[in-house]
């Protein structure tokens, strides 16, 4: 198979993050490269244009189309104040005057001579992105941002929802299995990112919003949950826009499921530490992934044994679906014939040996290679 | 109009020993090799797959591309791939595909097609929504895009809704359609003027115009241009609805591949070196199966409906009488979407295929997880069944929206008699499954699925066949791949086709209606190719397997009882060659509109379990 295998999540205490900070639409980028920024500065602004409003002066002054360039109050690309007159047709020898009037501040962008229709735009929207991570600038994108890079702590999760949020870490579980539910949230936690281990429930996460907890991270999550949290089903993982108020991670999947060991530690390790957090989600087409980013203030131990990369023997990863799922360990071998799965599948498989001394045999398919 | 592609060097058949095609997938790219044999045939002779690489880390397409034509090398033990080193004369930028064949190493072709970031995307708009937008609709739909909104004058919404909607929506192109050549100028001028407004941006490439292709009224064009020219890339091509009583697509069509290839492929990650590699122009997947569907059903001159379950979306075609409709259900599919067909059909519409209890909680998990890890495969027994249970709604759904949209024209004139105006329940719909010859399923669920008699059992309880219907399988998901191969070598196409792809599985008797009375159902006399009789009598709610193997043939005299229709009108006997194929004859009075499946869950366990028995579906 090559080098063909299912790219994993990462997990490491220590890499180059680099964030590309786009605007939606070419605007100014406020900072240099070298430049070094904290996760709330702003580094590039615009303007999007702002909402359209379409009024047919035609039928509103009873004219015809090609008649209403004699019309116009105010012309093509002219200022328009809410109220203020936009057309006016007089009729009986100037007798009666019927007056459009404008119904926004903003400007008159086009009449067509065709439908009489007038397009009117309300005045621009400012939009500002800030760096999300502490960090440098390394490069500009002309017009749209920059590139922030910071050595930083990087833990992807599976499945989130709600944006961008940075605040202290705060290890509440003590164990990667443990649940987090209502009980575990208490005022104190306003503001904070908050580690659970195992599932987290579905009033866990009411409790989390109702006290303005920035962010909850935690190993599982109902996928009927979702739906209870947002009034709808979450049909295509795509997310990061929900207004929840509060943004959650969940490093392993929908079910009751205990984090990850390295992961739970890792998160240890930060406990009290800032980090940046975000909640998107895409898994199709240019794939997202949810994020705890955690900044570096200070030397992290690294494992010296780096693992070898992508899917080979002694590779680390986790089974990622019924009847192993969530079970972590390392490739033990990686046999080439086919193999008969008892759903009667035949598939290439992968030998994983678990930290138990288990080994056992799944599709090559099913096993997700953790990055460091 | 944009200038065309330029043209791929002059392809000679006769000189073509072996192709290698991949298809590259929302979740998997697949690979296929076919070789000429001594004996001068085209037979398909490996296949290889690796997950598809548009997104982090990797972000170039070509190297799932490459992990698919390696495990093909490895498995033939043929060489195909350059080792990417700067000696080798494809270059020092990765491994690439060796071209033409010397010395057994390399091939002579390589082609094609693509549905990777999630597909070919489009906006379209027209005058009136059943008319012009949806002939707009259909030229998209062939063409194989996924159309993510249809705009018309007459669409019920008001124009800042539109505006708003055009400005959320990021398409690769849109097509706008509009009026009948020297109709109406002002409805479409008024949709220029909608899209000037809403200044659309295209999903790919923050830099460039988005491509709008023009398909409306040819009188109209300089409105057009003055209004829309100079902020997106506009093309024209002929009015896809010159007349009411005329539907004109090819133009439009071909535009929409051009710009595809030209503008939207070449954004992609890695497409550009990907299409430098292609001997033909890179197709969007549901384009090329769409192309091999229609040729079947025109070639044999029968009609077909064909389906793709992929990961993301489903397709489904038909050709009735002779004419093709493609739809896309762009959130109906295995991985990617299959939440979404949960979200749709709901659960319990779910659980009533699944042939055991589950606790509807976890199956919601396990429905979300494969979501969240879509490549991921059914490891036991249970899982596969969950797993065919969701495609079957997935077909059923993204069938009953193919039959809303596979309609005849809006607006043409019909001569209709007395009896046409008094006759109850007049469709539009061309779809009748009555007449339909046959049914062919792609996509991995079918295609790799353990037991044939599983994908057999799977159509027939979506599609609800009825009548007698041939049903076949496209055996390793190949058919967008011959698709194109039919574009440049129609004879290597065709051989494959029958010998390699198709799987006849064989063919459904399924009587619809309740008889009068009571009684049996159907009774069936057969003669068998020994020449050996039979006589079955099917009750009502029963499935029956009888076997007969493929590419051979039995003699049915099938005689419904009074109120049971099998084809010729209720109670009316029916005299038919059934096909047989690799599960055989399948029976099913489990009834028609709707099927028979208990509400209760015991009893709806107990029943699936006994058509599951019936036709030995699963391992004991």
């Amino acid at each position: 198979m090559g080098d063909a295998y299912t790219p994993g999540l990462t997990v490491t205490p220590r890499t180059t993050v680099r964030k590309a900070r786009r605007l939606p639409l070419a605007g100014t980028v406020l900072r240099a490269v070298g430049d070094r920024v904290a996760a709330t500065d702003v580094v590039a602004r615009t303007e999007l244009p702002g909402r359209v409003h379409l009024i047919n002066l035609a039928t509103a002054l009873g004219a015809l189309p090609d008649e209403l360039a004699g019309k116009l109050a105010v012309q093509p690309g002219g200022a328009l104040r809410k109220g203020e007159p936009l057309a006016v047709a007089r009729t009986f020898f100037g007798l009666f005057e019927h007056v459009v009037r404008s119904p926004i501040d903003g400007t008159l962008e086009s009449v067509s001579a065709v439908t009489g229709q007038a397009v009117l735009r309300e005045p621009p929207v400012p939009v500002e992105v800030t760096a999300y991570v502490d960090g440098v600038v390394v490069e500009l994108l002309a017009g749209e941002g920059v590139v922030v890079e910071t050595e930083a702590a990087l833990i992807q999760g599976i499945f989130g929802l709600a944006g961008e949020v940075q605040a202290p870490l705060v290890m509440v579980a003590t164990a990667p299995d443990q649940p987090l539910d209502a009980g575990d949230l208490t005022a104190a936690h306003a503001g904070k990112i908050v580690v659970g281990g195992g599932r987290v429930t579905l009033a866990a996460m009411r409790r989390a919003i109702e006290l303005g907890v920035a962010a909850v991270i935690g190993g599982g999550f109902a996928y009927q949950d979702v739906r209870e949290l947002l009034g709808y089903d979450v049909g295509v993982a795509v997310t990061g826009t929900e207004k929840l108020g509060t943004t959650l991670v969940v490093t392993e999947g929908f079910g009751d499921i205990a984090m990850a060991r390295g992961t739970f530690a890792l998160l240890q390790q930060f406990d009290g530490q800032p980090a940046s957090v975000c909640g998107a989600t895409q898994i199709r087409a240019g794939v997202i992934r949810p994020e705890v980013v955690v900044p570096l203030t200070k030397a992290v131990a690294v494992a010296d044994d780096v693992p070898p990369p992508g899917l080979s023997v002694g590779a680390p990863v986790r089974c990622i679906r019924a009847p192993h799922f969530g079970k972590l360990g390392t490739i033990a071998a990686l046999p080439a014939p086919l193999h008969t799965m008892p759903s009667e599948t035949k598939v290439r498989v992968v030998e994983v040996a678990l930290a138990d001394g288990e080994t056992i045999t799944v599709p090559r398919a099913n096993v997700e290679v953790i990055e460091r | 109009m944009t200038a065309p592609a330029s043209p791929p060097p002059a392809i000679d058949p006769a000189a073509i020993r072996s192709v290698i095609a991949t298809d590259c997938g929302s979740t998997t790219t697949k690979a296929i090799l076919i070789e000429r044999t001594a004996a001068g045939e085209y037979r398909l002779t490996c296949r290889g797959e690796a997950p598809t690489t548009v997104e982090a880390p990797v972000e170039d397409v070509t190297r799932g591309v490459v992990n698919a034509v390696r495990e093909i090398q490895e498995l033939r033990g043929r060489q195909f791939l350059t080792d990417g080193s700067a000696a080798h004369p494809h270059g020092a930028d990765g491994p690439a595909i060796i071209r033409p064949e010397r010395d057994g190493v390399g091939t002579d072709l390589y082609i094609s097609t693509s549905s990777a970031g999630g597909g070919l995307q489009m906006v379209v708009a027209g005058v009136v929504a059943n008319m012009t937008a949806e002939s707009a609709t259909r030229a998209a739909l062939g063409a194989g895009a996924i159309v993510m909104d249809a705009l018309a004058v007459n669409d019920h919404r008001l124009p800042h809704e539109k505006i708003e909607r055009i400005r959320a929506l990021r398409p690769d192109m849109i097509l706008m359609a509009g009026g009948t050549d020297g109709g109406t100028r002002k409805h479409v001028v008024a949709i220029a003027e909608l899209l000037r407004a809403a200044q659309p941006r295209a999903r790919l490439g923050g830099t460039f115009d988005l491509p709008v292709i023009f398909a409306g009224n040819t009188a109209v064009r300089a409105d057009v241009e003055a209004i829309l020219g100079g902020q997106v890339a506009l093309q024209f091509v002929d009015n896809l609805r010159p007349t009411l009583e005329l539907e004109h697509l090819a133009p439009a069509r071909d535009a929409i591949h051009d710009v595809f290839m030209e503008h939207v492929m070449a954004q992609a990650p890695g497409y550009a070196k990907l299409m430098s590699w292609a001997d033909a122009p890179i197709m969007p997947t549901p384009g090329a199966m769409g192309l091999i569907i229609k040729a079947l059903a025109d070639r044999d001159g029968v009609n077909v409906v064909g389906v793709d379950i992929g990961g993301a979306t489903t397709d489904v075609f038909s050709v009735f009488d002779g004419v093709f409709n493609r739809t896309v259900s762009a959130n109906l599919g295995m991985s990617y979407s299959v939440s979404n067909v949960l979200a749709e059909a709901g659960l319990p519409d779910i659980q009533r295929w699944v042939p055991f209890d589950l606790d509807a909680a976890e199956l919601r998990d396990r429905i979300g997880n494969k979501m969240i890890r879509p490549t991921t495969i059914p490891e036991t027994l249970e899982e596969l069944k969950i797993e065919q249970a969701i495609a079957r709604e997935a077909l059923r759904l993204s069938f009953v929206q193919h039959k809303q949209f596979a309609v005849r024209l809006h607006g043409a004139q019909q001569a209709r008699s007395i009896a046409d105006a008094f006759a109850q329940g007049h469709s539009d719909s061309l779809v009748d499954m009555m007449t339909l010859d046959l049914l062919v399923g792609s996509g991995g669920v079918l295609s790799h699925a353990p037991r044939r008699a599983q994908s057999m059992l799977m159509m027939i309880d979506a599609f609800q066949v009825e009548g007698v219907t041939e049903i076949a399988v496209d055996s390793i998901f190949m058919m967008p791949h011959l698709g194109v191969l039919s574009t440049i070598h129609p004879a290597a196409a065709t051989e494959v086709f029958e010998k390699d792809c198709l799987v006849r599985l064989g063919t459904c008797v399924a009587p619809v209606g309740a008889p009068h009375g009571g009684g049996p159902a159907l009774t069936v006399e057969l003669r068998h190719p020994d020449g050996s009789t039979t006589r079955e009598t099917l009750a009502v709610g029963a499935l029956k397997r009888v076997a007969l193997a493929p590419d051979t043939y039995a003699d049915a005299v099938l005689t419904p009882a009074r109120g049971v229709d099998v084809g010729a009108g209720p109670g009316e006997r029916v005299e038919r060659r059934l096909r047989g194929g690799e599960v055989g004859l399948v029976f099913d009075a489990r009834g028609r509109r709707p099927m028979g499946i208990p509400t209760e869950r015991a009893a709806r366990v107990a029943v699936s379990a006994e058509w599951s028995s019936a036709l030995a579906l699963y391992p004991s």
